[in-house]
Order: C-alpha cells, then structure tokens, then sequence
C-alpha cells in the first residue's frame, strides 16, 4: 500500500509538471515518465499485458510521434520566452493549489460505495479474452488504425500546383 | 468488497480524480494544440487506471488488459491525427494557437 501510494504520488507529480513545464519538449518527457510509472502501477495491477503495451507505446511511440509534431513547429525565441513564461505562469499558477485542495477535500469527504464485487471470471487469460471473446473488437482495431492512416494521409496530402 | 480492497479503492479513485483535473485544467487553459493533445492523454491514461484498478478489484484482469488495449490503439491514432493537424494548422497559420483557426467560420 505505501509503495503504491508513492507511485500514484509521483504520477500526479509527474503530471502536474507536463502540464506546468514551460518548454514544450520537457512536456514530453515528464508524459513519458508519466507513462512508464503508470506501467508499473499496472504491473502491480496484475496486468503485465497491458503494461508493456503501456510502456512500449505510450512512452516510447507517443512520445516519438510528439517529438516530431514539435519539430515541425517553431521553437521559442529567447527574447520571446520571459514572456511567455510570465504569460503561462499567470495561467497555470493555480493548479498545484487546486489539486492540493482537491486531494484534501476528497480525503476527508470522499464516499466510496461499498458495492459488491462480482464473482471472478472463469477465464484469467488475456491472449484468450482478446482472440476469443472480443474479435470483433479486434476488427475494430484494425478499422481505426485504417481510418487513422487514411486520416494522416489526407492530412499531409501535398497539393498540386 | 473487503475493507482493504476498498481502501486501495479509495486511495486510487483520489489520485484518479486528481489525473482527471489536471488534464482537465491543460485542456482547458491552454492555447497550445500540442498541450491541449498532452491534456487529453493525461485523461485518457486517467481512464485507463480506471479501467485496469476495475478489472484488479472485479478480478477480471483479462478482459481490463483487453479493452485498455483497445483504448491505446485508439490513443495512437487519436495522437497521430492531432499532431497530423496540428502540422496541417502551422503549415497554413504559422501558429498552432486554436483561437487563430477561424477559416472555418461562417
């Protein structure tokens, strides 16, 4: 429990400081370590399947695909950044008061329902649930990576002139 | 549920919550369109702690690990075809600031 406590606090943390860094290549690297503490988080979840899916895509393909988007763009000028730093800090200054106040409103106030779980499920294979319950949803998969393709092709599409 | 699951429940719900702010909040404040993509994956990783602590409390961590891995599928895509239009936005603004995309207006 302490250590899972700890994880999920330096998620947060982590988090928090994507969404406050000012230089934007910093955002994606406090993402990726968001990504690799969430893999851990569930791997101790019992769900090492989705945590290497987790690990491997959100943390190294993401953040690949991000670095790209942000090389495409045009990077801050040194005379620019005081502002802006100034501007962003006038925005985001908030939100480590707000997630302070949120966490110690909740840990006193939060109900939790006391639900009754279901029963466990016969089957604990994940290749199996994936290949064998949920084709279809696989199908799905490949249709949305399709469109994902046809939409970045339409998207980069040169024109002709 | 037994008292200790509930507890990891509640521990887990509050650090949830917490992710869904913050990506809320970035979403929101920002006038970046690369942020505002940074935002919505802070959700979506809230959703997908969501998902994965339902499976380990229900004790159906297979059929969790299978939808979460739906849910990067359409993560990836969902991030190539944002960044795909933030380039589209520099290339035709040179800005990837959303308030200026305003060619679709009437």
């Amino acid at each position: 429990m302490t250590l899972d406590f700890i994880l999920l606090s330096v998620l947060v943390l982590a988090a928090l400081w994507t969404v406050m860094t000012i230089r934007l290549i910093h955002s994606i690297v406090g993402l990726a370590i968001t990504s690799v503490i969430l893999s851990i988080i569930m791997y101790r979840l019992n769900s090492p399947l989705a945590a290497v899916f987790e690990l491997s895509v959100c943390a190294g393909l993401i953040s690949v695909i991000f670095i790209i988007a942000v090389g495409f763009t045009e990077r801050t000028s040194k005379k620019m950044f005081p502002a802006e730093r100034k501007e962003r800090l006038t925005r985001f200054w908030y939100l480590p008061f707000i997630i302070i106040a949120a966490a110690l409103l909740m840990s006193q106030f939060l109900i939790v329902p006391h639900f009754e779980l279901p029963p466990p499920a016969e089957s604990q294979n994940v290749r199996n649930v994936l290949w064998n319950l949920k084709h279809l949803d696989l199908l799905g998969q490949v249709i949305v990576l399709l469109a994902g393709a046809f939409g970045v092709a339409v998207l980069f599409k040169e024109s002709k002139k | 549920m037994s008292p200790d699951l509930a507890q990891l429940f509640e521990y887990f719900l509050i650090f949830i919550i917490l992710l869904f702010v913050i990506g809320f909040y970035c979403i929101l404040v920002s006038f970046n369109l690369i942020r505002i993509l940074i935002g919505v994956e802070i959700l979506i990783k809230a959703a997908t702690l969501l998902i994965i602590l339902a499976g380990f409390l229900c004790g159906r961590t297979a059929l969790a690990q299978s939808i979460v891995i739906t849910l990067i599928v359409i993560e990836i895509v969902f991030m190539v075809v944002g960044g795909g239009v933030t380039f589209w936005a520099f290339r035709h603004n040179e800005d990837i600031d959303p308030r200026k995309l305003s060619d679709l207006k009437g």
